[in-house]
């Protein structure tokens, strides 16, 4: 049985934002953090607080800390010590194992992520611009009334018009392939599998391979948790633009070219349903939209090619061991939308997500180590995801075609991440312990 | 990330010394569990050699049956390890067993052996490891014990060799399924 009183809403619901913002702290006294934790938990809804008011809610509440953050909170030594290494290590030391060399290396990173004073976030989503302010409003007043808890930075999010639909700056449909968790009382979509045990995704319960193992310390504080991996991405809009114009000669062509490199068609219809024309009615329809495979339907790529993003983060039937690599997504869009037609203006936009998973080295690392950024992912050769693996404009990228395959040469780089880091979600239990370490109980590691 | 893609020319053969470390420092590539080896002519693989448990010689063998067994019942049970061969050896050494597991694959170390953690978890068949002094016990539940038990035993060659470098194994089944439907074609058209 899920805890849903305790479990952060963020791992389980997803909140109806259309703007937010994300707040990232330093602390630099423990007592002043504590403070800052016990006042914040007040605003954080539990999974069953998130659905029980959605439909009214304006404001939804999150946070997280970094393993320094645990630290520079009172966590003592001990159980710092049982959390998993790359965890304790942060986003920014394993950049090289997660592709973030050139462009997206730590160093040129923004907002102070990549340093060892980043210790929380706190994720304010809200339904409108006007809640957004409120809540920035009253969370300043918080820290302002807390000497010792510094903003390191913030990045305001926004969803791009048009709104009917979550969409990325590109403009391919999101949301689409989402896990459902065993015990959540959500229905997987025709085509997504079974719902994956809980343990995959929330830390003490059990998962695809059994009872849980190998939790940090003490119980509390682990126990309805989960950790984040947080990514800015910058969608280089214009780049992307012309390359499609490089490569289509007609608006039909340049189409299906942002098709291939997705996996899907920027209305969300997936190749594999719809290898050769658009079908928005099936890209909206969520009990179709998911409903494929590609051992079967697609095994040599001839509607998907073998490299597309969609393919290379869900491999689906096509990799082995998948339900231990599935990975729940959130974020949201930044920086203004860029109107067709108008040539980029140097302005930030992008994409800034969190990926949820109980082991940040066997679901996330592994998915941009291996499945983004191998270069020879299904014997490719010299690819890497041309969405967001490695890019440096010296990769392919292959279009199965009878009779002859199309490979484009010198892929530039769409995207480049800004920033990111290795967060654990807490559940609300464990917040008020972290809220009170230092009140004569002290944190164990048992 | 490895980075498992090279162009080099199949037909012509390759050799590669490697440093003692088993990995070039100035190109040190870093995998999610240590550094990765690099592809060698002779594909990846590893050679991990370590000590048999005292009276555990037979059951080390044994298990070289259930191996056998379990590939005659469903022969692609171990074709998410990418292997090309397996070669498994037990010797002495001043009356100690010792066990080398010889393994050539195409997919990175780290990789490979978490996948055979996970099939060997799932198909309820225990791992021959289980059998050498200083496995974890915890093996199941604990990947990167594991993962940190195969890189300690783990012996670097300092010289690998490829009569047809660098080819992956499903390459080689390619060429060869094409060769066959080729003479097959032929046959047709006598």
């Amino acid at each position: 049985m899920l805890e849903f009183d305790d479990i952060q809403h963020i791992l389980l619901t997803r909140a109806p934002a259309l703007t937010g913002r994300y707040e990232f702290l330093s602390f630099r006294e423990p007592v002043a953090g504590r403070e800052w934790v016990a006042a914040i938990r007040e605003k954080v809804q539990s999974a069953h607080a998130a659905r029980a008011s959605v439909e009214t809610d304006k404001r939804w509440v999150s946070v997280a800390f970094t393993w320094n953050g645990l630290r520079a909170l009172g966590v003592d030594e001990a159980a710092l010590a049982t959390f998993p290494e790359e965890f304790k290590q942060g986003m920014a030391t394993r950049a090289d194992i997660l592709g973030d060399t050139g462009a997206n290396h730590p160093d040129k990173w923004v907002g102070g992520l990549a340093g060892p004073d980043l210790h929380a976030i706190v994720i304010l989503f809200s339904r409108d611009a006007a809640e957004r302010e409120r809540s920035r409003s009253e969370h300043d007043k918080l820290i302002g009334r807390l000497k010792g808890v510094e903003v390191l930075s913030s990045l305001d999010l926004e969803a791009t018009p048009s709104f009917d639909y979550a969409h990325d700056h590109f403009g391919y449909r999101d949301r689409l392939s989402q896990p459902v968790i065993e015990g959540s009382g959500d229905v997987p979509t025709r085509g997504s599998g079974a719902p994956l045990k809980a343990g995959e995704f929330i830390l003490g319960y059990p998962d695809e391979d059994g009872p849980p193992a190998n939790l940090p310390q003490p119980e509390i504080l682990s126990r309805n948790g989960s950790y984040m991996a947080y990514r800015r991405l910058q969608e280089h809009v214009g780049a992307f633009r012309d390359f499609l114009r490089q490569h289509g000669k007609t608006p039909e062509e340049q189409e299906l070219i942002a098709a291939k490199l997705m996996g899907r068609w920027r209305s969300g219809a997936p190749l594999v349903l719809a290898p050769n024309k658009d079908d928005p009615a099936l890209g909206a329809d969520m009990q179709r939209n998911n409903d494929f495979n590609y051992k079967e339907m697609d095994p040599h790529g001839y509607a998907v090619p073998l490299g597309s993003h969609c393919r290379r983060m869900n491999p689906r039937d096509t990799a082995a061991n998948m339900n231990r690599r599935r990975m729940i997504r959130r974020g949201a869009t930044y920086g203004p939308p860029l109107p067709d037609g108008i040539p980029d203006d140097g302005a930030e936009r992008g994409i800034a997500a969190f990926v949820i998973c109980a082991s940040l080295i066997r679901q996330f690392e592994f998915a941009q180590n291996v499945w983004a950024n191998d270069k020879n992912f299904h014997e490719l050769g010299n690819e890497r995801d041309p969405i967001i693996g490695s890019q440096d404009g010296t990769l392919e990228y292959t279009i199965p075609r009878r009779p002859i395959r199309r490979k484009i040469t010198g892929l530039p780089a769409f995207t480049t991440v800004r920033g990111g880091a290795y967060f654990f979600l807490p559940g609300l239990r464990a917040l008020g312990y972290l809220a009170t370490l230092g009140d004569g109980r002290q944190s164990r590691a048992s | 990330m490895a980075d498992t893609a090279r162009k080099d020319n199949w037909m012509k053969p390759a050799a590669m010394a490697i440093p003692k470390e088993g990995y070039f420092k100035d190109k040190e590539e870093r995998g999610r569990y240590g550094p990765i080896f690099p592809r060698t002519p002779a594909c990846h693989g590893f050679t991990i050699i370590a000590k048999v448990k005292p009276g555990r010689e037979q059951a080390v063998r044994d298990y070289g049956k259930s191996i056998e067994a379990a590939v005659e019942g469903d022969p692609h049970c171990l074709e998410v390890l990418k292997l090309h061969y397996l070669r498994w050896v037990l010797f002495d050494i001043n009356g100690d067993t010792y066990f080398m597991y010889q393994g050539i694959f195409d997919t990175d170390f780290d990789k490979y052996t978490e996948d055979a953690v996970a099939l060997f978890s799932k198909t309820g068949i225990t791992t021959v490891f289980v059998n050498l002094e200083g496995f974890p016990e915890d093996w199941r539940t604990n990947v990167p014990a594991f993962i940190k038990f195969v890189r300690e035993h783990q012996r670097q060659s300092f010289l690998e060799y490829g009569e047809y470098p660098y080819v992956s194994a499903d390459e080689i089944k390619k060429a060869l399924r094409v060769k066959a439907a080729l003479s097959d074609m032929l046959d047709q058209m006598q």
